[in-house]
């Protein structure tokens, strides 16, 4: 079966000012996989991201989410697209004035209409599934450790069962168990619910353990392929990531076997 | 239709259909309502052609344990769905605790609260904030004290800065007001006086009120809403995103960087606004004096120099400090406040503004007395 691609970027061209981020990025990631984009600081990661949610406009270049472009999208159709994705930022974006409960709610209420109950249990259930007690559910975000928020934010973006979730660095600050649980817990929703994940991560465990395939940010562009082939790649800052001090001591990658 | 039941004596056969998905929850359930298991035993439950999504799957799982808790034998037909166990495995995980029973934050307990229970609270938390607001109002002392005797300690890029923010920037808006309000009095003064035949008391009026009184306090009014509320914002954002704390953890003394220099930019600034408010008013008054009464411009100068004392001008200038410390103090005060929530910031920065005009207020009722017992 040939791969059915859920997010296409093709010929994306951002910057700001003088300064060009990105010159004509291609990205494809396929249905079911989980995709990681890597790169050093300041190259651009984030701003993809945000490029492909829509929160900045790109100065060229089409983003297609299940083959529709999204920067010709009229509002109505928008709102449609983004129940279909889940999304969690980099320091959580919490909203302060609610609770944990209340959080996960919103966009169920936003989107679904269902009764008071049903609402409650139901996001008393993704607060489980992220691995936290009803014991937080009453707290603000606040209370909570930043561990904690981390999976908040995720219980918050699966909060509608999206087949297509974006993750900017969720396991950055979680302790190394919890952030294996947290890989864990990917895969298991990948392989379960089909889930696509387009992941930002400098979590070199993270990635070896449940990426499919890798993109690279370097030099303005996407360099994207499997794990091994990405790792064997002949570029300084690539080769310097993967065949480093830090990442020597890894395992095999993941898909690969033990 | 996303089941179809059938029953056999107490044996009721489940059949489940399409997407079972978190777009179709509320269907889903309210179809679920009508299932009538009223005396059955069994339940078998065949999968099916249905297609679920986690929510799907949830409220599968939970509607089962539902019927299972009323009795019910519940058995899958064939294979159990191969997300069961996630479902079971993470329901299981914590403590059922119904969202009624969690434990709530001690601000949301009611207890039994009689009106003098809810008076004496109110008067205890009143009190509270008074000595909080003493404590700050000392600890922005002790550390002037202490930053007056290095100038960079008072940091006068910063208090430039504040100068250009809470003044130069709102010199179009106070000379407006200060414009406007000299208007007011003259048109009304003249209203009254004309009938009386002295109508050049009109300018008595206008000069005196103006210099007095109305400049500086309008021009501290306009001031505390502008900068009072700026002030607290841009500190209760440094709070909420943890900048404060990192001043304190730098070695940086938050009040001497954060409050020192918004305060003495504003004890410039708002004697020199309540200067430029007191000129504008002058013209504005004397510009009425001509067009309303036919007064000749220079016989409003004469008038106005007899009119106003060699203290006048004076005495209206001179509160404007106080009020300047008074509306810094308070928005810096608010914006320390602000813990945890966006919704804090904006409670707050309310608060400094309705504090600030108040206090601004009952300070010049007191000037008022001051100046009466000192007969000036």
């Amino acid at each position: 079966m040939s791969p059915v691609p859920v997010l296409e970027v093709r010929g994306l061209v951002s910057g700001f000012g003088t300064q060009l981020i990105h010159d004509h990025l291609n990205l494809t990631v396929n249905e079911g996989e989980i995709f990681s984009i890597v790169g050093g600081s300041g190259t651009g990661k984030s701003v993809l991201l945000r490029t492909i949610l829509g929160l900045e406009r790109p100065r060229a270049g089409q983003i297609l989410i299940r083959g529709r472009d999204l920067t010709q999208m009229s509002a109505a159709e928008l709102y449609e697209v983004k129940a279909g994705y889940g999304v969690t930022f980099q320091q959580g974006a919490l909203f302060s004035s609610l609770t944990v409960l209340q959080n996960i709610q919103l966009p169920m209420i936003e989107h679904l209409r269902l009764s008071a109950r049903l609402l409650a249990e139901l996001a008393l259930f993704k607060l489980r599934l992220v691995g936290l007690g009803a014991d937080a559910a009453e707290k603000y975000p606040a209370q909570l450790s930043g561990g904690m928020v981390k999976r908040v934010a995720l219980a918050r973006a699966l909060a509608l069962d999206p087949g297509l979730l974006f993750l900017d660095e969720p396991t950055s600050g979680l302790d190394p168990i919890s952030a294996a649980a947290f890989d864990e817990l990917l895969i298991y929703l990948q392989h379960e619910l089909k889930l696509t994940v387009v992941m930002i991560t400098h979590d070199l465990d993270s990635i070896y353990r449940v990426s499919n395939r890798v993109g690279v940010l370097v030099d303005k562009q996407l360099v994207s392929d499997t794990l091994e082939r990405i790792a064997a790649y002949d570029h300084p800052w690539i080769h310097a990531y993967f065949q480093g001090e830090r990442a020597r001591s890894r395992g095999r990658p993941n898909g690969t076997g033990s | 239709m996303f089941f179809q039941s059938q029953r056999e004596g107490s044996v009721i056969a489940l059949r489940l259909a399409g997407a079972w998905h978190s777009a179709n929850l509320a269907e889903i359930s309210s179809e679920l309502a009508h299932l009538d298991a009223a005396d059955a035993g069994t339940l078998t439950c065949d999968v099916g052609t249905a297609s679920f999504d986690l929510s799907g799957a949830w409220l599968l799982n939970d509607t089962l344990a539902r019927l299972e808790q009323q009795g019910l034998k519940v058995s899958f037909s064939g294979t159990p769905p191969d997300w069961l166990d996630l479902i079971e495995r993470t329901s299981s995980a914590a403590v059922p605790v119904s969202i009624e029973e969690s434990d709530t934050p001690p601000q949301h307990r009611s207890e039994p609260a009689t009106a003098v229970d809810h008076l004496g609270r109110r008067a205890v938390a009143a009190w509270a904030l008074v000595l909080s607001w003493l404590d700050f109002v000392g600890h922005v002392s002790m550390v002037l004290l202490r930053a007056l005797g290095s100038l960079r300690r008072l940091r006068p890029i910063s208090v430039l800065r504040h100068v250009y923010d809470t003044g130069i920037t709102a010199i179009p808006i106070v000379s407006l007001i200060a414009f406007l309000i000299s208007v007011i009095l003259a048109y009304m003064g003249a209203q009254q006086l004309v009938k009386f035949g002295a109508d050049i008391y009109v300018v008595d009026l206008v000069t005196v009120g103006v210099l007095r009184e109305l400049g500086v306090l309008l021009t501290a009014i306009i001031v505390a809403g502008r900068s009072g509320s700026a002030f607290a914002a841009e500190i209760g954002a440094m709070q909420l995103n943890e900048e404060v704390d990192a001043l304190h953890a730098i070695g940086v003394e938050p009040i001497e960087a954060l409050v020192l220099p918004r305060m003495i930019g504003l004890v410039i600034a708002l004697p020199l606004l309540t200067v430029i408010a007191d000129a504008i008013g002058l013209v504005g008054g004397g510009l009425l004096c001509h067009t309303l009464l036919g007064m000749p411009i220079s016989q409003y100068l004469h008038r106005a120099q007899e009119a106003i004392a060699s203290t006048t001008f004076w005495v209206g200038v001179l509160k404007a400090p106080v009020f300047a410390v008074l509306i810094a103090v308070s928005g810096t005060w608010c914006g320390m406040r602000v813990r945890g929530s966006s919704r804090d910031l904006g409670r707050l920065t309310t608060t400094a503004v309705v504090m600030s005009i108040f206090l601004v207020l009952l300070a010049d009722a007191l000037f008022a007395v001051l100046f009466m017992k000192l007969d000036v």
